[in-house]
């Protein structure tokens, strides 16, 4: 009885320190003066422009990982092919790959000494220090989530309920539209969660091909850092905060839909990300 | 769909393989055994195998407790392990700061200490173990458990003998897991740290540096390296995971 309480104030001691109490302690320092201060860091204009270009570049990349994701989720699953290992293997990759990689390799491929940078440079087109390439580095990073998730359903529904609907004369996209895509739906969803808070919260790969622009290219990520550079902790546990409440509205969401999922069982995101 | 993944992933990569040999193959053998991308190729080595260690321990203690033990708040404990997924990194190293930097409120000063990379390598890899311990712990069959406690072990050898035999594949990819992440972590890591040459500057700081400072085949040939580690771990992993499931049958 003594070496289980032992066990559970051990482990609970390690979470306190290592995630509760810091955690928490930046809440308290945002707030310690009251609320105005966090108030006018809200409403700078840096801020908001950051807080902009977060939510939109999540909005172009989360819908494109999600349809990439849903089919190529259905040719792994429903085809066999030569080279499934590999592709298997490139979905994985940005998972275990350094983000701070994925900005130089857009970076070498975008930048005007780049690959296609003279030939952008002739039509006038900007991609590295501007949107475009942020959103390419954050469609990279937070690529396998939708089809990890998805996968292990659509192992599970088999293929019985959508060869019914096909011997009765349904076409293939009324079998996916009326069949797959109701059965697969909170596999999609608790992707798309995962996919949103990678994409929210990703820092190394588009600080790189950024160029960390103020009121221009600075998502909220960067802007924590700017503000922490600048000496403005205030600035710096004000985005944060946002950002950790972002954080726990996706620990509330997953949560919610991973009771939904027939799997109850299932591991972490980044786990499932490699399975 | 190929087109997508060979823009978006093979042609980049390819850009950076290609890159790292822009001087010569001598080129990037001199880029990778300087003596700065030694230290910090060690330094990020090192730490990410503390780390791995650590959470071998921490993480199947906390998937124990979680799974064998029964507390007030265990769900919400549950909910938290996920937390340093979800929150930005750069987040989780401004956190660490708060607490264990200069201006800290118990007087304990990480900042710009090797200690203070394993730490925030620690609060990044947290989830890795204990999610891929849980699931099999909760699986495991407890008649064993039982039958060697009637047979006269002890509480540890059971777990010795018994247990952690079953566990192995599972804590084992979740470590290798822990560590491919550890390796490539940089956000967390640039805030507390304080990059010091030699002393404090992990891998992927050091690419950031020499893209900073415009020396993009010297931050290709590093990076050739951690793509090297990267993809050796998601083999082990591979090889783990069918041990696993060989395990299970």
């Amino acid at each position: 009885m003594r070496a289980r309480y032992g066990l559970r104030f051990a482990a609970l001691a390690y979470l306190s320190l290592l995630l509760v109490f810091p955690v928490g302690l930046v809440f308290f320092r945002t707030f310690e003066h009251g609320f105005s201060p966090f108030w006018n860091a809200m409403t700078d204009p840096d801020f908001l422009h950051a807080l902009w270009l977060t939510i939109l570049i999540a909005l172009i990349a989360v819908p494109l990982n999600t349809v990439f994701g849903v089919v190529c989720a259905l040719v792994i699953v429903r085809q066999r092919f030569r080279g499934k290992a590999v592709l298997n293997a490139l979905i994985d990759l940005p998972f275990a790959l350094s983000p701070v990689v994925v900005g130089l390799a857009f970076f070498l491929v975008y930048a005007r000494t780049g690959w296609f940078g003279p030939w952008l440079d002739a039509h006038g087109i900007q991609i590295i220090f501007a949107l475009p390439a942020m959103v390419l580095a954050t469609i990279f990073v937070s690529l396998p989530f939708v089809v990890r998730e998805v996968v292990p359903v659509l192992r599970e529904i088999g293929t019985e309920q959508e060869e019914a609907a096909w011997t009765l004369g349904a076409s293939p996209l009324a079998t996916f539209r009326r069949i797959t895509l109701p059965a697969i739906r909170w596999g999609i969803t608790y992707g798309v969660v995962l996919t949103t808070a990678r994409a929210l919260g990703e820092f190394g790969a588009v600080s790189v091909v950024s160029g960390n622009l103020i009121g221009r290219t600075q998502t909220l990520t960067l802007h924590v850092e700017n503000r922490f550079q600048a000496f403005d902790l205030v600035g710096a546990y004000t985005a944060s905060v946002v950002l950790a409440v972002l954080a726990l509205m996706t620990l509330f969401f997953m949560n919610l839909f991973r009771k939904e999922t027939p799997r109850v069982d299932s591991g972490p995101p980044g786990d499932e990300a490699l399975r | 769909m190929i087109g997508y993944l060979s823009f978006i992933v093979l042609i980049p990569l390819a850009a950076v393989v290609w890159k790292s040999t822009g001087s010569g193959l001598e080129g990037f053998w001199n880029a990778v055994t300087s003596p700065a991308a030694l230290a910090s190729l060690k330094l990020t080595f090192g730490a990410s195998m503390v780390v791995a260690l650590v959470n071998a321990v921490m993480g199947t203690l906390i998937a124990w407790i979680l799974v064998r033990d029964d507390f007030p708040g265990k769900g919400l404990v549950n909910s938290l392990i996920d937390l340093p997924f979800a929150l930005p990194t750069i987040v989780a190293g401004l956190t660490l700061l708060a607490l264990y930097g200069p201006r800290g409120p118990i007087g304990i000063n990480l900042a710009y200490t090797r200690m203070a990379v394993i730490a925030a390598l620690l609060f990044v890899t947290l989830p890795f173990v204990v999610r891929s311990v849980q699931p099999v712990l909760r699986e495991l069959d407890r008649e064993m458990e039982e039958a060697a406690a009637s047979l006269g072990a002890g509480g540890f050898t059971i777990f010795r003998r018994v247990v952690l035999p079953n566990l192995a594949p599972a804590i084992l990819s979740g470590v290798a897991l822990a560590f491919a992440r550890a390796v490539g972590e940089f956000g967390a890591v640039i805030l507390i740290s304080g990059n010091i040459p030699f002393k404090t500057q992990v891998a992927s700081v050091q690419i950031f540096s020499a893209i900073e400072s415009d020396r993009p085949t010297a931050a290709a040939a590093i990076s050739v390296v951690l793509l090297g580690l990267s993809f050796l771990t998601l083999l082990a992993i591979d090889v783990l995971r069918r041990w696993g499931s060989k395990h299970e049958s």
